[in-house]
C-alpha cells in the first residue's frame, strides 16, 4: 500500500467515515502490529478524546459579534416551558443552571460554588437530601442579587401542576427545599435519590428569577412578559427576540466569570434547513456556528474543502434501533391490536429474534449512510462510557442466522420463505419517512431475504408516526407492525429514565392511551427487579453494574436490535475556539468559554 | 354603484364564514398535535401535555372550539400561538413589514421589467427582440423559484462571495450602512421573485397590447397624425392595462402570505416562513389566523378588482 493511500485512509478515520477498528483490522491484515497502527492514528491527530481548549482572552468583550444558526429556531425563552432543544438552547444564552454537564456526563459548577458530593458531606449518605452552596457573586441582568430564594421559587414554580412546566419531572420528587442561609439550600427528596442532579442541573435546571416571575406562577404562567423577554444570569443580556426567527443578546458586563464573555453581542438566527446552515458556516463563513447538522457525509466533506470551518461531532446517548413487537399486531383483542393478551406468533421465539439481530449489517449502515453521524454499536445503553457493556458484539452473519432458524425448525418453503406449521416468517417493518431510514430498511430487507425472512417495508410521515394521537393506528407507540425502527433519545447522563422503557409497568396499551414508554411490550420479572434495585442503589459502581446488566438482558434477549449510536454533529467556524459540545447539555451550555482566535 | 358594493359585501359575509368553517374543520381533522415533541420526550410526564391541552382548550368538542374561535375573532382577539404563547397578531406584525418589503419590491421589479419589454414586443411581434424576450419569459416562468434561488446562492454567495444568503430582519447598523446592508441581502430574493413575476407579466402585457393595437381606434389615432409615442402611451397602453391592473389587484393578497419557498431558502422572516413553521408545529391558531386573513383579502381584493375594472372602463356597468 502506498503512502498516499495510507494517508487517505487515516483521513477517513479522522472524519469518521472509516471506523477506527476497521482501520486497525486492515492494517493488521497488512502485517502491521496493532499498537503501531494505533500510533499511526494518534500521530495523525486522531486521538480518542478531544483535548480541552484553554480560554485565551484576558479581558471581557472585544470579540465582536457571535453569529450562530439554529435551523429550528426558538419559539419561547422560558426554560420551564421549552418544548424542544431549540427553546432550551435559546434560553441558555440568558439563563444558567447550578451546574452543567460536560461531555463525559460530569457536573461543572456554574451558579453553584461547588459540586456536592458524599466526600464533602453535601450529599446525604441515605440519598434523601443534598445541599447546594450558591455562588455569591451572581447578579441578575436587572441588578438584583441571585439568592437561595430563587432556588426555592424555581422548585415551587416548576412543581406546580397548574404551571404545566415541561421540567416538572425534575422537581416534583423534591419533598421540600430549606433555605439554610442566603446562599445555601438543602433539597430533601421524597425517596432515596441516587441521581440527585436532575433538578437545577443541565438544560432542565436553568433558573429563572423569583422577583420577575413570582406574579405569574401556576395558571397565569402564560401571561408573563418575561417568557419572551428573559432576565437571567447568563453571559449575554436580552436585546431582542422574534419567535421562530431571531434571538439577540449583548454582553453582560456584570457576568460572574472573569474575562467572560469574549463576544460583544450574540445573534441566534433560525429557519431554513441543515444543509444551507452548514454551508453558511463551513463554506462561506457568514456564520460562526450551526447546530444539529443532519447532512450526508459526502456533502459535508465537499463543503469542508474550503477550509473555513469543520463539521465536528460529539457523543450523545441517542440510539437508532429496531424494536421487536412481543405482541400480535394482527390480532384484535377487546378492540386493541398489539394487545398484551395476544403474544406475537413467532417474534416470541428467541431463535427468530436472534436471527434478526444477525441480519442487520450495522457496519454497512454506518459507512454507507450515517458517516460521522453515528457509530456501530451492539448496546442499547452506550453512554456515558461507564455504563457501556463490553459483553456484546455487533455481528452480521447471514450463514449463522440461517443455521439458527434451521435448528429451531423454521424450514424454507418453495417460495424461499421459512415456515413452521402455519406460521410464515413474513414481517412488516415500519419507520418514519427519512432518507437514511429508508436506506437502512433496504439493507436489512436484502439480508433478511437471504435468510428466508420476508420483510414488507412501510414508511410513515414523521408527523404522524411520532404523534401522540392515540386514535391513529400508525403512531409508533401503537406499534401495529412486527418490527419498527427509530431513534430513542437519552436525555440525561443518568440512564434511569432511559432504561425504564423496558419495565413491564411502562407497556404501552390502549388503557394508558399508548403513553407507556415500553413500546415492544416485553415483560420480564428479572428486568423489573433489576430496575427497582437501581432506583434506590446509592453506590454508583453497583448502580452502573445494574444498568449494564439491564442492557445485556435487552440485547441478549434481542428485545431490540441497536443499529447506530448517533452522534451530535455541528458546524464550527475554523476561527471559533472553546466550543465544547456535551451530549448531556445544551449546545450553548459553555457559551461563556467561546472565543475567536 | 353603492348598491352593488353593499350587495357584494353582504354576499362576502357568508363566504368568509364558510371559508373559516372549512379551514377550521380541516385543521382539526389533520393529524398531529401541537405538543407532539413533548409526547416523545421521556422526561416530560404525559400529564403535562394533558394539562396544556385542556388549558389551551384542545380537548373540547369541535363545535365549541369553533364558536370560541369565531367569537373572539369577531372581537378582534386572534388568540395566541401554542408554540411561543405569544399573541398571534404580535407574531404577524413582527413578520409583516419584511414580507411587504420583499414582495412589494419584487412586484415592482416585475412590473418594471414587464411593462417596457411586453409593450415593445407587442409593437414588433415576431421580431428578433420579441423572439428573444418570449423565449426568456418562457424560461423565466418555467423555472421554479426554489431552483433559481439555489442557483443564485451558488453563483453570488458561494462562487463569487458577493452577497449574503441569510436574510436578517434587524440589521445592527444605521444610516447608509443600513440601507446598503439591506439592499445587499434583499438583492437575491427580490431578484428571484421579481424575475419570475416579470416573466409571467411580460407575456400578459404583450398579449394585452397586441389585442389592443389592432383595433380601429388605434388606426384612427394614427390617421389623424398623432405621433407613434403618443398613440402607444395614451391610447394603447392605457386600454391594454385594464386586465393587467386587475391581475395585479388579485395578486396583492399574495403579498400578505409571503413567498413560502423563497422565504425558506433565504431565511426571510416573513409571513410565509411563519406559516410553514406553524404548519409543521401544528400551531393551529397561527395557521388559522394567516389563512383566514388571506381568504378575507382575496375576497376583498376580488371586489376591488371588479370596482377598478368599472372605473378604468366606464362601459362596464354594475348591476
Amino acid at each position: 500500500m502506498e503512502e498516499r493511500e495510507l494517508r487517505a485512509l487515516i483521513e477517513e478515520v479522522r472524519v469518521g467515515t472509516l471506523n477506527r477498528r476497521r482501520f486497525v483490522q486492515t492494517m493488521v491484515g497488512l502485517g502491521l502490529t496493532a499498537p503501531l497502527t494505533a500510533q499511526m492514528l494518534s500521530s495523525a491527530g486522531v486521538a480518542h478524546a478531544q483535548t480541552k481548549v484553554q480560554y485565551a482572552p484576558t479581558k471581557r468583550g472585544g470579540g465582536g459579534a457571535l453569529k450562530v444558526l439554529w435551523w429550528q429556531s426558538p419559539t419561547l425563552l422560558n426554560p420551564h416551558f421549552a418544548t424542544g432543544t431549540k427553546d432550551q438552547d435559546g434560553s441558555r444564552i440568558f439563563y444558567e443552571p447550578l451546574a452543567a454537564f460536560d461531555p463525559d456526563g460530569n457536573l461543572v459548577p456554574i451558579l453553584a460554588a461547588e459540586i456536592p458530593s458524599i466526600q464533602n458531606g453535601a450529599v446525604a449518605k441515605d440519598g434523601k437530601s443534598v445541599t447546594w452552596k450558591l455562588n455569591k457573586n451572581v447578579v441578575w441582568h436587572d441588578g438584583k442579587p441571585f439568592t437561595a430564594d430563587d432556588i426555592v421559587f424555581n422548585w415551587e414554580y416548576a412543581a406546580d401542576a397548574a404551571t404545566a412546566a415541561t421540567t416538572i419531572s425534575s422537581y416534583k420528587d423534591i419533598a421540600r427545599i430549606d433555605k439554610l442561609d442566603s446562599h445555601t439550600v438543602k433539597l430533601t427528596f421524597k425517596n432515596p435519590t441516587p441521581f440527585w442532579a436532575d433538578g437545577f442541573c443541565g438544560y432542565r435546571g436553568m433558573i429563572i428569577p423569583k422577583h420577575v416571575f413570582e406574579p405569574f406562577k401556576g395558571a397565569k404562567s402564560r401571561e408573563a412578559p418575561a417568557n419572551v423577554k428573559p432576565v437571567g444570569t447568563g453571559p449575554y443580556k436580552y436585546v431582542d427576540f422574534k419567535p421562530g426567527d431571531i434571538v439577540r443578546g449583548e454582553l453582560n458586563a456584570n457576568y460572574h466569570m472573569p474575562n467572560r464573555p469574549h463576544f460583544d453581542s450574540i445573534e441566534m438566527k433560525g429557519g431554513g434547513d441543515a444543509v444551507s446552515a452548514g454551508r453558511a458556516v463551513v463554506q462561506t463563513g457568514e456564520y460562526d456556528y450551526a447546530w444539529n447538522m443532519q447532512v450526508e457525509e459526502e456533502i459535508m466533506r465537499r463543503m469542508e474543502q474550503g477550509g473555513k470551518g469543520k463539521f465536528e461531532t460529539s457523543p450523545s446517548g441517542n440510539i437508532e434501533h429496531i424494536q421487536c413487537n412481543q405482541t400480535d399486531p394482527n390480532k384484535e383483542v377487546d378492540g386493541e391490536r398489539s394487545s398484551l393478551k395476544a403474544p406475537h406468533p413467532f417474534l416470541t421465539d428467541p431463535a427468530v429474534r436472534q436471527a434478526l439481530s444477525l441480519l442487520v449489517d450495522r457496519h454497512s449502515v454506518q459507512e454507507e449512510i450515517y458517516g460521522r453521524g453515528g457509530q456501530v454499536t451492539a448496546n442499547f445503553l452506550n453512554a456515558p462510557s461507564k455504563y457501556a457493556s463490553k459483553a456484546n458484539k455487533a455481528e452480521f452473519n447471514v450463514e449463522k442466522a440461517n443455521q439458527i432458524l434451521e435448528a429451531a425448525g423454521w424450514k424454507k418453503g418453495a417460495d424461499g420463505i421459512r415456515a413452521k406449521g402455519d406460521k410464515k416468517l413474513k414481517m412488516v417493518y415500519q419507520t418514519s419517512i427519512n432518507a437514511p431510514r429508508q436506506k437502512t430498511q433496504a439493507i436489512v430487507k436484502q439480508a433478511a431475504a437471504k435468510a428466508g425472512i420476508e420483510l414488507e417495508l412501510k414508511s410513515i410521515t414523521a408527523s404522524v408516526f411520532f404523534s401522540s394521537d392515540a386514535a391513529n393506528p400508525d403512531i409508533y407507540s401503537r406499534f401495529s407492525t412486527d418490527i419498527q425502527m427509530y431513534t430513542t433519545t437519552q436525555a440525561s447522563p443518568d440512564p434511569q429514565t432511559f432504561m425504564e422503557q423496558f419495565a413491564s409497568w411502562e407497556a404501552a396499551t390502549k388503557e394508558n392511551k399508548y403513553q407507556g414508554r415500553n413500546i415492544t411490550r416485553w415483560r420480564n420479572d428479572e428486568y423489573d427487579k433489576l430496575f427497582r434495585a437501581a432506583e434506590t442503589e446509592l453506590d454508583p459502581v453497583k448502580r452502573a453494574a445494574l444498568f449494564i446488566r439491564m442492557n445485556d438482558m435487552v440485547i441478549q434477549n434481542v428485545v431490540v436490535v441497536p443499529v447506530i449510536w448517533r452522534t451530535k454533529v455541528q458546524a464550527v467556524s475554523s476561527r471559533l475556539r472553546g466550543v465544547e459540545i456535551s451530549g448531556w447539555d445544551n449546545d450553548t451550555a459553555n457559551l461563556f468559554n467561546w472565543f475567536r482566535a | 354603484m353603492s348598491r352593488y358594493v353593499v350587495r357584494r359585501l353582504l354576499i362576502a359575509v357568508p363566504v368568509i364564514f364558510g371559508i373559516s368553517l372549512v379551514l377550521f374543520t380541516i385543521l382539526a381533522l389533520a393529524p398531529g398535535d401541537p405538543f407532539e415533541e413533548l409526547a416523545t420526550n421521556p422526561n416530560v410526564p404525559p400529564e403535562v401535555r394533558m394539562h396544556l391541552r385542556s388549558q389551551f382548550g384542545l380537548d373540547d368538542p369541535l363545535p365549541v372550539r369553533y364558536t370560541r374561535w369565531l367569537t373572539s375573532m369577531v372581537r378582534g382577539d386572534w388568540g395566541f400561538s401554542f408554540a411561543s404563547r405569544v399573541n398571534v397578531d404580535t407574531l404577524i406584525m413582527q413578520r409583516l413589514p419584511t414580507s411587504l418589503f420583499v414582495l412589494g419590491s419584487a412586484q415592482l421589479l416585475g412590473l418594471l421589467i414587464a411593462l417596457p419589454i411586453g409593450t415593445y414586443s407587442a409593437l414588433r411581434p415576431y421580431s428578433v427582440f420579441d423572439q428573444v424576450a418570449t423565449t426568456l419569459a418562457f424560461v423565466g416562468f418555467s423555472l421554479p423559484t426554489f431552483f433559481t434561488g439555489l442557483v443564485f446562492i451558488l453563483v453570488f454567495s458561494i462562487w463569487l462571495d458577493w452577497l449574503p444568503f441569510i436574510y436578517r430582519a434587524d440589521i445592527a447598523a444605521t444610516g447608509w450602512r443600513w440601507w446598503w446592508e439591506n439592499a445587499r441581502q434583499a438583492a437575491m430574493p427580490v431578484a428571484v421573485l421579481g424575475l419570475f413575476q416579470g416573466a409571467t407579466l411580460t407575456r400578459f402585457v404583450r398579449s394585452a397590447v397586441i389585442d389592443v393595437i389592432r383595433l380601429d381606434y388605434v388606426n384612427t389615432a394614427r390617421a389623424k397624425g398623432l405621433s407613434e409615442g403618443v398613440t402607444v402611451v395614451k391610447h394603447v397602453i392605457r386600454n391594454a392595462l385594464i386586465p393587467v391592473v386587475t391581475l395585479l389587484a388579485l395578486q396583492i393578497p399574495g403579498i400578505f402570505t409571503g413567498a413560502v419557498i423563497t422565504e425558506q431558502i433565504f431565511r426571510i422572516p416573513g409571513i410565509g416562513s411563519l406559516l410553514i413553521t406553524s404548519i409543521l408545529a401544528n400551531d393551529t391558531p397561527v395557521i388559522m389566523a394567516i389563512t383566514f386573513v388571506f381568504s378575507c383579502l382575496v375576497v376583498i381584493f376580488n371586489l376591488i378588482a371588479d370596482l377598478l375594472y368599472g372605473w378604468l372602463d366606464p362601459r362596464i356597468a354594475f348591476r
